[in-house]
């Protein structure tokens, strides 16, 4: 499938443009719309979660600003706008202004990675599952300077909240990347989404994903993620009732508005991510015909997966920090770890490619019910702590019923 | 543009004019690291260092070693030098400065490292490839291969030596 | 390869033009009347007691140091997954090693209660 950006210069090359010109063109048209894309798909992303959350709250949400109020983002951007830029006394200024544009700097670059459909793809890197990742650090890095820079205590415990939490996190993420990865034999977005193609018969049914094969390391990735985007039930960092908003607590207007854009493009991207790696990415029936499809099968596929993170905000409770650091270094680490030695074994395996498959399948279903099983028992254990801990002192073990009072 | 030829130096190329930007860039972020009297700016500035150096790599063709940089450097090893200076009570407000009595003699030192490095690289004579190099994604390939073949023993001292350091790290914050 | 990152070069210049542009633009539409009450640091209304950098625990400091250990050892497998499908038994056995060793620093922890967090 040609590139975009191959197809572009070869038509400016046609109008008698000289090639290194065309070329240039042909690249700043492709940036432009993907910069103009990534802030048009956050305001569609914002009235979305709201009416998620409002039709599981059994509200309707936004509804009076166009139809099904779906320009209600638009108004509120426009109210952001018109919003007074206030910087607290002794904030670091360099800091302090650096981090919202960081931020928004950060999710727009992973734009560039993304394969919406065969050839339509900003630039496939050859390390570009790590170019993704490593655009993550911009976003740690942005917190970090909004935390210290904002000369709020809130804004700084959050900062160092979300750092621990992405840090943890990071490692089951990456390590949960590295299966798909080994099954293609290649970093490239592109070339892990053609891998996952089915054929039946000679027709492209596009449902070889990776999430087959290996369900529990697509679990892994997908809880790591919804701790990457500081989503539910991660959210320890916006934790209202302790820290009243987070390490952007004191960013108002616009600058605020850049660390929510950043926020809710982060957590689509990280699904989109999912969606590249273990859900066939712009695979599809047709696709083979039809390159264009692609890019409904991934937005759609894109828009599921971040439809569930939302669902998901709807309904769980926020973890404690105790048991968010033990579920990743307790948890997910060995558990990914140990899923991609056998996936390693399992690939060397003397047999046909099914067999390995079918092996790498097992040890994921299996490691699954081992672990369901271990913490359940954990967990029925500390449910049992927890109720000793709330008893009062002096009633522990002493519990009667009360006894019959005299005279009555 | 016939003015143009008639220039008394040669018109740098856009890789060129690309790598001075990147190496200006990298040179700032130094000297921000080395001079600004605010600790956590001196933080910064590294971090500005790193992503030159990531791009320089870049211009380079090692890709890999690029997205290596800003993950272990950006990502890590600046997060936690900002740790280390939010754990040493005293030196993250107001400003510090930047110099003490022992500056003579680290800039003596650093002009003499200076001097080493540009002599090796003015006298030894480089391997140069003339072409772009091809197949970039077979050069990873490579170099993994690399790891557990023809290098296999420092690839597996090194795991070894990191496991050191793991049990060293938790050996002073256990303190 | 270099095109590939030339676009990525282009596309970085706009990212950091897109919020830069939204925030003079913000700062420019809205009203600038600030007073010494409203730029205090924001506390629910309570008055701030005492500095805000207080020191904070080492805990952090071990996590970050756990990380980037790990973080290095991730990395190298990437290069090895590219090539896994041709290495021989031998780089099976040293990659496993490599891997097997990373589980130990990983045990070593947990034995040590660095992963518990008080």
């Amino acid at each position: 499938m040609q590139h975009w950006s191959t197809t572009l210069t070869n038509f400016f090359v046609g109008l008698g443009l000289p090639e290194p010109v065309a070329m240039a063109i042909a690249f700043i048209i492709g940036a432009t719309a993907l910069a103009i894309f990534a802030p048009t798909l956050a305001l569609g992303l914002i009235w979305i979660t709201r009416k998620i959350i409002s039709r599981i709250q059994d509200r309707i949400g936004p509804n009076r600003v166009g139809p099904y109020g779906l320009f209600q983002t638009v108004a509120d951007a426009a109210k952001l706008l018109s919003k007074e830029d206030i910087s607290p006394t002794d904030a670091d200024r360099v800091a302090y202004n650096l981090a919202p544009i960081l931020s928004v700097f950060g999710v727009i670059m992973s734009t560039a990675v993304i394969a919406f459909a065969p050839g339509i793809i900003g630039a496939d890197l050859h390390v570009g599952v790590l170019f993704l990742v490593a655009l993550g650090s911009l976003g740690i890095l942005s917190a970090l300077m909004a935390g210290w820079s904002s000369n709020n205590k809130y804004a700084l415990l959050a900062g160092f909240r979300v750092i621990a939490q992405l840090l943890s996190y990071e490692i089951p993420m990456v390590l949960a990347m590295l299966g798909p990865v080994l099954l293609a034999g290649s970093m490239r977005l592109q070339a892990l989404s053609e891998f996952q193609s089915l054929e039946i018969a000679g027709f492209n049914i596009g449902l070889g994903w990776t999430a087959f094969i290996m369900p529990a390391v697509f679990l892994i990735y997908f809880i790591s993620a919804l701790a990457e985007g500081e989503q539910t039930p991660f959210d320890l960092l916006e934790a209202e009732s302790e820290l009243i908003a987070g390490f952007h607590i004191e960013y108002s207007g616009m600058k605020f508005a850049m660390f929510f854009l950043a926020q809710f493009l982060n957590s689509f991207f990280l699904g989109g991510i999912a969606v590249m790696l273990f859900l066939g990415g712009w695979q599809g029936p047709f696709v083979d015909q039809l390159p264009i499809l692609g890019v409904v099968y991934f937005l759609g596929k894109a828009m599921l997966v971040y439809a569930v993170t939302q669902w998901i905000k709807g309904t769980f409770p926020r973890v404690r920090i105790d048991q968010m650091m033990a579920f990743a270094w307790k948890v997910l680490v060995p558990m990914v770890l140990a899923l991609i030695l056998w996936q390693m074994i399992a690939l060397k395996l003397p047999a046909p490619t099914w067999v390995q498959y079918a092996a790498i399948l097992i040890g994921n279903l299996g490691a699954l019910a081992l672990i369901v099983v271990i913490l359940n028992r954990h967990l029925s254990k500390e449910e049992i702590r927890t109720k000793r801990a709330f008893e009062p002192t002096s009633l522990i073990g002493t519990m009667q019923p009360a006894p019959p009072s005299p005279g009555n | 543009m016939p003015g143009l030829d008639a220039l008394p130096f040669p018109l740098p190329t856009v890789q060129q004019v690309i790598f001075i930007l990147i190496a200006g860039m990298t040179v700032t972020g130094a000297l921000i690291t080395a001079l600004a009297p605010n600790l956590f700016h001196n933080a910064l500035g590294l971090v500005l260092a790193f992503f030159g150096v990531a791009g320089v790599y870049v211009l380079l063709e090692a890709e890999f070693l690029a997205v290596s940089q800003v993950l272990i450097y950006v990502g890590a090893i600046a997060t936690l030098i900002t740790f280390a200076i939010m754990l040493t009570r005293g030196m993250m407000f107001g400003r510090t400065s930047s110099t003490n009595r022992l500056m003579l003699s680290t800039a003596i030192i650093s002009a003499l490292f200076f001097l080493v490095l540009t002599g090796l690289l003015v006298n030894v004579a480089w391997p140069e490839i003339g072409a772009e190099l091809a197949g970039s994604e077979q050069m990873i390939a490579d170099l993994g291969e690399m790891f557990v073949t023809t290098y296999l023993v420092p690839f597996e001292l090194m795991a070894l030596l990191l496991l050191a350091a793991l049990a060293g790290a938790i050996l002073l914050a256990r303190d | 390869m270099l095109q590939n990152y030339t676009f990525v070069l282009i596309l970085s210049g706009l990212a950091l033009l897109v919020p830069v542009a939204a925030i003079v633009l913000g700062h420019f539409l809205g009203p600038r009347r600030p007073n010494p009450i409203k730029n205090q640091t924001y506390e629910s209304g309570v008055e701030t007691v005492g500095d805000t950098w207080v020191q904070f625990r080492a805990q952090y400091y071990l996590i970050g140091l756990i990380f980037l250990i790990f973080d290095v050892e991730v990395i190298f497998l990437f290069p090895i997954a590219l090539a896994y499908q041709r290495l021989s038994l031998f780089g099976v056995v040293a990659t496993i090693t490599f891997v097997v060793i990373l589980l130990l620093g990983l045990l070593l922890e947990w034995r040590k209660g660095a992963l518990e967090w008080e």
